[in-house]
């Protein structure tokens, strides 16, 4: 059982992630990564969100109407993220500044809803909530790896300590003003998934077409 | 007793299969009651850390400005040490509200009354309406003239509002200083507004020139003239919403009335 459970907690982290593999709440993962403490509070507040929400659908899951069930969810998650939206303007105000609207977005994160509806729904409480702690520490990963590294070279600083001296300041390095901007997101994010299925290349998908074979004319 | 009426029909109820119409409806209804619950209760139990929050970040912004402000410790010690006294200004009249204190003016502008839409041509800043009153500080010398005046000010930016305060110098020309209080312009371009090194630019530079016209604008590139504050490269939707702000709200459909009227010495 523990083994189990084990397995359930550590699949999304690499072999089974939410965002590489089933590219899966890749929006907030672009639009939050700027910095790396922004990228730590949406990891955590997304986390939170995914664990809860996975106990509560999980727990009414015997009551759950299948023909509501989306509904239900939804209004389950919805409540939850707004709860999670009070408490940061209350307690963490610069952070919940600087996320504005994506926190509200967690409700519409495909991440959440996909783990309850695939997960909670057919599960007990206890592995529900260590799945959804598993998924939301995978897409907790692959944020801190793209916000350190976007805040690394676009500013060149991690955690708002400064580790590279920028030119401004007297230094040697030249920030990379793309990385603060969202294309640069999609670059790490391709270029992230390119390597862990090149590791990994079970993970890499069949290909749905075939290119046709060309012939030049006149040959 | 077991054979009362309500209590059988919940047992009716009980025994309906979880698909029915009727269990659908219950069930949609308790989990909206629950989850409305919840969200009514952390919303009410964390407004006022919140309200706290904000004003603590007003209070926060004013300081920095005033602090940035060249000359600001010899004209706080002209003044005689007193901090800014708020006052809340009637924008039309030019001079102070009747009934309204910087503690009731959040209830007031709640109510649309107090607002004024603009036409298209008068709109400069892209705000569509305008608060009637406005919570503006003021700082007298020891004659009990202003020395300084500062100014909220918003309007639409690039990824949207920008507010600001601005801070006038007596003679209701001469800008002491700025500070974004608010922006979500695009980080590493728009968002340099919130720079310390790029406001400082902003002391010294006058709104209006001789004639009365108001001149003031962000240059595209480096700032030529007493007007004229740098431009930010790659934010040129920024720094023109930045332009048309500052051009509004010192305009006869922002604070035009209340300089006037300090102008004038009514104040």
């Amino acid at each position: 059982m523990a083994a189990r459970l084990w397995q359930v907690l550590t699949d999304p982290l690499v072999r089974q992630n939410p965002v590489t593999l089933q590219i899966l709440g890749i929006c907030s993962a672009l639009a939050v990564t700027t910095a790396l403490d922004t990228a730590l509070t949406m990891a955590v507040s997304l986390t939170v969100v995914v664990v809860l929400a996975a106990g509560i659908v999980s727990a009414i899951r015997r009551f759950i109407p299948s023909t509501i069930r989306l509904i239900v969810q939804i209004i389950v998650v919805a409540s939850l993220v707004i709860v999670i939206d009070q408490v940061l303007q209350a307690y963490f105000f610069e952070i919940s500044k600087r996320l504005s609207v994506f926190v509200s977005l967690i409700t519409t994160n495909c991440l959440v809803l996909g783990r309850t509806e695939s997960f909670a729904r057919n599960n007990p409480p206890l592995p529900s909530m260590i799945d959804a702690l598993g998924n939301g520490l995978g897409y907790s990963l692959v944020l801190i790896v793209i916000g350190a590294t976007r805040e690394l070279f676009g500013a060149g600083s991690l955690m708002g300590v400064q580790i590279l001296p920028t030119v401004d300041q007297g230094g040697w390095f030249t920030p990379l003003g793309l990385m603060l901007l969202a294309p640069s997101a999609f670059f790490l994010l391709g270029g992230l998934v390119w390597a862990i299925r090149s590791a990994r290349p079970e993970q890499a998908e069949a290909a749905e077409h075939v290119a046709p074979a060309v012939a030049e004319a006149g040959r | 007793m077991a054979d009362v009426l309500p209590l059988r029909l919940w047992r009716r109820f009980l025994a309906l299969p979880l698909e029915s119409r009727p269990k659908t409806l219950a069930v949609a209804f308790a989990v909206s009651a629950v989850c409305a619950a919840l969200v009514t209760g952390a919303t009410v139990i964390l407004r006022p850390i919140q309200e706290a929050n904000r004003a603590a970040e007003t209070q926060l912004r004013l300081e920095a400005l005033l602090s940035a402000i060249p000359g600001m410790e010899q004209i706080m010690a002209e003044a005689g040490g007193d901090v800014l006294s708020a006052v809340v200004v009637d924008l039309d009249a030019g001079r102070a509200a009747d009934d309204v204190t910087p503690a009731t003016i959040e209830a007031a502008l709640g109510e649309a009354a107090n607002w004024t839409a603009l036409t298209p041509e008068q709109d400069v800043a892209m705000i569509g309406r305008r608060p009637d009153l406005a919570q503006v500080f003021l700082l007298r010398d020891a004659a009990g003239d202003i020395a300084l005046v500062v100014l909220p000010v918003f309007g639409a930016g690039y990824n949207g509002t920008i507010r600001a305060m601005l801070a006038l110098h007596g003679d209701m020309n001469t800008i002491a200083g700025v500070a974004v209080t608010d922006q979500s312009e695009t980080p590493g371009l728009g968002a340099r507004i919130e720079e310390p090194a790029w406001q400082a630019g902003f002391a010294g530079k006058r709104v209006a020139d001789e004639a009365g016209r108001i001149r003031f604008a962000v240059a595209s590139g480096p700032a030529a003239g007493p007007h004229e504050v740098d431009g930010i490269t790659g934010a040129t939707r920024t720094s023109n919403a930045i332009t048309r702000i500052v051009r509004f709200w010192m305009g006869p459909d922002g604070y035009g009335p209340l300089i006037d009227a300090i102008r004038r010495g009514e104040f």
